[in-house]
């Protein structure tokens, strides 16, 4: 073994070693804002290991999504549960016997399920990579195998993905029993440096969101990742206070929302007309379909996510409305 | 191993040095305010060697270019959100946690 590849195998110890010490850390974590901030570090963990399985796509996604933003939304979720601490235990605890069992069968069921999963690892068959060479060739206009697999071969999955976002946001409006979807307004802070940073912040996340959407014609990047680039510049304007916002009314995040699914459904059933199933494209508009779909796709997206951190905060009263802290 | 390697390993050694030091102040530290104070070296410092010495190893000027920005973008977050955990503190914890 030559010294770059022990030093290999050295750093994906150490990375294998840290993802499993911080998910320990996590789950047995009794302070929900810890466990909220060691999800973060265990999902950062995560798109690096991604990356050293060569898998670049799913790192950026897993840091986005994974990370990203659903930290923002359990940090803001544990700051609005009342602090309650879990009660300390008072000396050892007794045991009754069939709570043990209860607990070791599912970790033995898990145990043997992780011990499987390994085994297969070590069995993988070498990757085959004549599908994506596939989705290549049937492409003339997208050169990333990913993107082109995504929307030319498993394009009802990215349909679907939209119409689960689209589920989510109202399955929190169901709970919050409201039926708008315009933003809370804040009260911009008196402060000087948070709005110059969001100004500087905002144009460059809408920037950053379509140098995502442009590198996923032939590299890691696509919709998902632009999206939640622009769900995170949205949460940063609604969190700063800044007035743009409030210029949206109901009718504008709503088509914002639903942009990106009235689209997809749009193409779907205009391409069944022109070919014989739904989503296969014909070659000549098959560039500019996937550009106007990934585009509203990406926007939907970005909306989404706004919206559902956005809407997760009650109005605050006028005379209560304050600077957030 | 050329001179830019070398170059280039020594500089991401200064960066990793500096790492340690931030993490250990944010470890070690006794108020917020020395703690954003030490990570605060770590991630502007540490950074910004470590990205000079990847735009040493890019062999190309796009690249280094990238991490020159990804440092600025790094240096514009931490220096804010040090800011904003500062306010905070000055704001709304106890006296004990100013420095």
């Amino acid at each position: 073994m030559n010294p770059g590849e022990l030093l290999n195998v050295v750093f994906n110890g150490v990375l294998a070693g840290m993802i499993l010490l911080t998910a320990g850390f996590l789950l047995t974590s009794r302070d929900f804002l810890q466990a909220a901030a060691l999800f973060i570090a265990f999902g950062l963990l995560m798109a690096l290991a991604w990356v050293r399985l060569a898998a670049p796509d799913i790192a950026l996604a897993e840091a986005a999504i994974g990370t990203g933003i659903t930290g923002v939304l359990l940090i803001d979720t544990v700051r609005h549960l009342r602090p309650t601490p879990l009660p300390p235990t008072e000396g050892p605890c007794r045991r009754r016997r069939w709570p043990v069992l209860a607990l070791a069968l599912p970790g033995l069921a898990a145990a043997a399920l992780a011990l499987g999963l390994l085994v297969a690892v070590f069995h993988l068959a070498p990757p085959d990579s004549t599908r994506a060479e596939e989705a290549l060739a049937a492409m003339d206009y997208l050169a990333h195998p990913v993107t082109a697999v995504l929307l030319v071969f498993r394009g009802m999955d990215t349909l679907l993905e939209l119409g689960v976002l689209v589920l989510a946001l109202l399955g929190m409006l169901t709970v919050r029993g409201t039926r708008s979807l315009a933003a809370v307004g804040m009260v911009p802070p008196d402060d000087p440096v948070l709005q110059g940073v969001v100004r500087v912040l905002v144009p460059l996340a809408v920037l950053v969101a379509g140098y995502f959407l442009w590198l996923g014609t032939f590299s890691a990047g696509g919709a998902f990742q632009s999206g939640v680039i622009l769900g995170a510049a949205g949460v940063l304007l609604w969190l700063s206070g800044h007035r743009g916002l409030d210029h949206a009314n109901a009718w504008t995040w709503l088509s914002l929302v639903l942009a990106g699914f009235v689209v997809f459904l749009a193409v779907a059933a205009g391409t069944m007309v022109f070919s014989d199933w739904a989503l296969e494209f014909p070659p000549s508009m098959r560039s500019a379909l996937i550009q106007v779909m990934e585009v509203s796709a990406a926007v939907s997206i970005g909306a989404t996510l706004t919206a559902l951190f956005i809407g997760l905060h009650r109005r605050p009263e006028p005379s209560s409305r304050g600077t957030p802290s | 191993m050329s001179p830019v390697d070398a170059i280039s390993g020594l500089l991401a050694l200064i960066g990793a040095g500096f790492f340690l030091a931030g993490t250990l102040g944010l470890l070690r530290f006794r108020t917020t305010f020395l703690r954003i104070h030490a990570v605060t070296k770590a991630d502007n410092l540490g950074l910004g060697f470590i990205a000079l010495a990847l735009a040493l190893q890019a062999g190309s000027i796009w690249v280094a270019g990238k991490l020159l920005l990804i440092w600025l973008l790094a240096l514009l977050a931490g220096a804010n959100s040090g800011y904003l955990i500062g306010r905070r503190v000055l704001r709304h914890e106890n006296k004990e946690d100013r420095g």
